[in-house]
């Protein structure tokens, strides 16, 4: 944390000029996210709000799925390594939430089905910056699926909102 | 934490060029990184796009077979950027070595992905724009349009380097993906922006699955999850003066990605000309790897706000 406090105290120092120079030399993938960043980004709660909603807009079919590797510690294990690459760069790696995207402790996820989990997993809530995870095939979707429902939330938890 | 230390020293002597140049390597640096989960494709795109704030940085290369000229190696780096979970933009710098004649820049391409839809569908639509200002000496074969042909190259780079292109291109990318099989189609639609130049038709299409659908509770470099292994064919389909597949060329490239723990993505892929028309051999191999929350970071480091 001291580290990125002395980076952005030495940011602040520089003119906006020489910033904008710095931007253009730098890579136009940056600069877009200077002139675009992302609304879903911008309000945590909001995005909280939208990503809890969206788990109400699965349909019954797909939250009444049943999941094959319910309970199974060992394929808990392996979503556990799938979250990691893939999940906790957002979600936080114990899944208690970042700027980016909301905890998964919290009680509208725990008390979700394990098919609205994996509804979700596999469309995303595109609109509101969740991409679409159907790229990783169906049991490894699972697999998160039951890592997540194996997930304890601690009373010491802290969850960004 | 290199960067760290590196980039307030940089910024504390002005005119120091060469820290300018350095920010954005120290900008990777500082990202943390993420599992990317690439398909094999080289040519072809399916619908995902770059995970939002995550900057995908890759090189690839293309070494060419050229009857009636010298054999190349023809090479791109790319800046892939998820600027939302529905748009990605990208940027292309190409170059090629012809052997035993040159190696020159050869051009740009500046790319954007829309997603169209918010959900998973049987098929999954993206619209593909991409402008591009090449010379004619660029070999990457990245797309093969309309009447393209392997004789267009077997001139020496000081001849080809006079042409100059600036071309608009539209792509539909059609994908789908059902039980660990990613199908992947796109027709390809390109203008060069002189008014006297016709609209070109190419094609791409892709098959692809991973070598095991469940993953292993380890954390390992060589389990089977890790490669996805499948096949990738494209050619030219005419213009708009000249439709049809008379002097066009077509490949069929089988082609595999490892994607290894460690956030680095290898790609394979060895196409084959299908006519007379079309280089005997193209083989491609590409590096990849994805930075995530680059966007946050360069945000702070900009002057973006809260």
């Amino acid at each position: 944390m001291r580290a990125d406090e002395e980076l952005l105290r030495a940011t602040s120092r520089m003119s906006r000029r020489k910033l904008a120079s710095l931007a253009v030399i730098g890579l136009v993938a940056c600069s877009f996210s200077l002139g675009h960043p992302q609304k879903a980004n911008v309000a945590a709660g909001k995005l909280v709000r939208s990503a809890y909603a969206a788990l109400e807009q699965a349909p019954d079919s797909a939250s009444a799925r049943r999941n094959p590797f319910e309970g199974d510690a060992r394929e808990a294990i392996a979503g556990g390594k799938l979250y990691e690459q893939h999940c906790a760069e957002c979600h936080g790696e114990k899944a208690g939430g970042t700027r980016r995207a909301p905890s998964l402790l919290r009680p509208e996820v725990r008390q979700a089905t394990p098919g609205t989990l994996f509804w979700i997993l596999t469309n995303g809530v595109v609109w509101r910056g969740m991409p679409v995870w159907s790229k990783l095939p169906e049991p490894e979707r699972w697999q998160i699926v039951t890592f997540l429902k194996s997930l304890v939330p601690l009373s010491t938890e802290t969850t960004h909102e | 934490m290199i960067g760290l230390r590196i980039v307030p020293a940089c910024i504390g002597q002005p005119g120091r060029g060469i820290c300018r140049f350095f920010i954005p390597i120290f900008l990777l640096l500082l990202c943390g990184s993420s599992l990317a989960q690439e398909s094999p494709y080289i040519v072809t795109y399916d619908h995902y796009l770059e995970e939002p704030g995550n900057l995908e940085v890759e090189y690839f290369s293309t070494f060419g077979t050229q009857r009636g000229g010298n054999d190349f190696d023809a090479f791109w780096t790319e800046f892939e950027y998820g600027a939302t979970a529905w748009w990605t933009t990208e940027l292309y710098v190409d170059g090629q070595t012809t052997f035993d004649d040159s190696t020159l820049f050869t051009g740009f391409r500046v790319e954007n992905r829309f997603r169209l839809l918010e959900r998973e569908h049987l098929v999954n639509p993206v619209l593909y724009v991409e402008y591009e200002q090449t010379s004619g000496a660029d070999k990457i074969l990245k797309e093969v349009e309309g009447h393209d042909v392997e004789s267009d190259f077997a001139e020496s780079d000081a001849e080809l380097r006079k042409e100059h292109d600036h071309e608009l291109e539209l792509k539909l990318l059609l994908s789908s993906t059902f039980k660990g099989w990613n199908v992947a189609v796109s027709p390809i639609f390109t203008k060069n922006l002189l008014p006297s130049e016709p609209w070109e038709f190419a094609y791409a299409v892709g098959a692809s699955h991973p070598l095991a659908l469940k993953a292993s509770p380890e954390r390992c470099s060589f389990c089977r999850e890790n490669f996805v292994v499948g096949a990738e064919m494209y050619g030219g389909l005419g213009d708009t003066q000249s439709l049809g597949l008379h002097d066009t060329s077509h490949y069929l490239a089988p082609a595999v990605a490892w994607n290894l723990p460690s956030d680095w993505t290898f790609r394979l892929s060895s196409g084959f000309g299908l006519n007379g028309n079309s280089h005997r051999l193209l083989l491609r191999w590409g590096v990849s790897r994805e930075f995530s929350g680059f966007g946050e970071l360069a945000r702070h480091l900009f002057g973006g706000h809260e």
